[in-house]
């Protein structure tokens, strides 16, 4: 560690007074007050000046100041953060209650269901609406049943559409 | 045991406003003292320490403890100070500092501690209040900054890292502004400082 010069005695010099300095540039200040007689008078009227300034008296805040600080605070709008933005009214959440209610209940009557089934199974429900006597190979329906080349087929295996053959045939 | 500024402040943040009514107990006196020295008006530093406080409210919801309280708390109280001083700087040019001191017109507010009952000598209560008005001179002299310093670094006791941060710049240079600052003190209290 260099020797201090009183340039950088001027950093120092507060600190030192204050006695805010690490021990070791403590020591180092001490040492370069010891030969530098003007930098040991500069730190004794720092110390002069420091004192003074201990002798200034302090003031106290009026009777009414927190008061005026309560009042103001009292009158600061309710801050709400950013998201709160996207927060719904009690009234609007409300109102979006009832209407998800409203729709739920819409969607969950038995006839409604019996519209989508309907519209699911489109083409089936289409052609159990025809009239078979309006199909003209159904208008030969004895001539197709008595058909020799289809009694060698075998007997159609009875599945899922057995309701809609038995229909068929009951009429 | 006594909850500290931050802990108070995420309180506050929180919506605890009792927490705030704790920190504005705290600091009030500080503050006030503190801007009253930098803008030489008791009233005015009174309107200024209560933005002050009003500030730290408001912005309670967005507050971080990434640095001590008192360091955000005087920089606010810096900032406000330097701006008030900045946009009444032609009213004061009117009002001389060079004036001769003859005691302090707004000291009539000060805390004067009885002086006249415990010294019923009037002479030596004139020469106390003569020197505490030359004292008050000093400080008031001093240019705005340097007397920031000199009131955060011996009124307030803060450290130098912090009176850095609060004056945004280098504890270098906050040591070189408080060196010059105690140099101009020492040059406008001489006959004091010769006498102690």
């Amino acid at each position: 560690m260099g020797k201090m010069g009183c340039s950088r005695m001027e950093k120092q010099m507060l600190p030192f007074v204050d006695g805010r300095l690490k021990v070791s540039e403590q020591r180092e200040v001490e040492a370069h007050l010891a030969g530098c007689a003007a930098c040991r008078v500069r730190v004794n009227e720092f110390r002069a000046v420091s004192g003074l300034l201990d002798e200034l008296p302090q003031i106290e805040p009026s009777g009414a100041f927190d008061a005026r600080v309560r009042a103001r605070v009292a009158a600061e709008p309710v801050k709400q953060s950013w998201w709160a933005v996207f927060a719904p009214s009690p009234r609007a959440a409300f109102a979006a209650s009832l209407l998800l209610l409203a729709t739920i209940w819409i969607g969950s009557r038995p006839g409604n269901v019996n519209i989508n089934n309907n519209a699911a199974s489109n083409g089936t429900a289409a052609q159990s609406a025809i009239d078979p006597n309006d199909l003209p190979v159904l208008e030969n329906y004895d001539i197709l049943a008595n058909f020799e080349p289809l009694e060698d087929l075998p007997q159609p295996v009875q599945g899922d559409d057995s309701d809609e053959v038995d229909g068929n045939q009951a009429m | 045991m006594a909850r500290s500024d931050v802990q108070l402040m995420l309180d506050v943040k929180a919506g605890d406003e009792q927490s705030f009514a704790l920190l504005l107990q705290r600091y009030r006196s500080p503050l006030v003292n503190f801007l009253y020295r930098m803008v030489r008006n008791r009233e005015q530093a009174e309107d200024l320490a209560q933005e002050v406080f009003i500030r730290v409210y408001r912005a309670r919801a967005d507050y971080v403890p990434s640095a001590k309280f008192t360091t955000w708390l005087f920089r606010i109280a810096t900032n406000l100070a330097l701006n008030s001083l900045r946009d009444t700087r032609h009213q004061r040019m009117e009002i001389s500092l060079d004036a001769p001191v003859t005691g302090d017109a707004e000291d009539g507010d000060e805390r004067t501690l009885d002086v006249a009952d415990k010294h019923p000598d009037i002479e030596q209560h004139l020469v106390e209040e003569t020197r505490k008005a030359m004292i008050k001179h000093a400080i008031d002299k001093l240019p705005e900054k340097q007397r920031a310093a000199v009131l955060l670094h011996k009124y307030q006791e803060l450290d130098y890292g912090e009176i850095a941060k609060i004056l945004s710049c280098s504890e270098s240079a906050l040591k070189s502004l408080l060196f010059r600052a105690y140099e101009n003190l020492r040059v406008e209290l001489a006959p004091l400082v010769a006498k102690g």
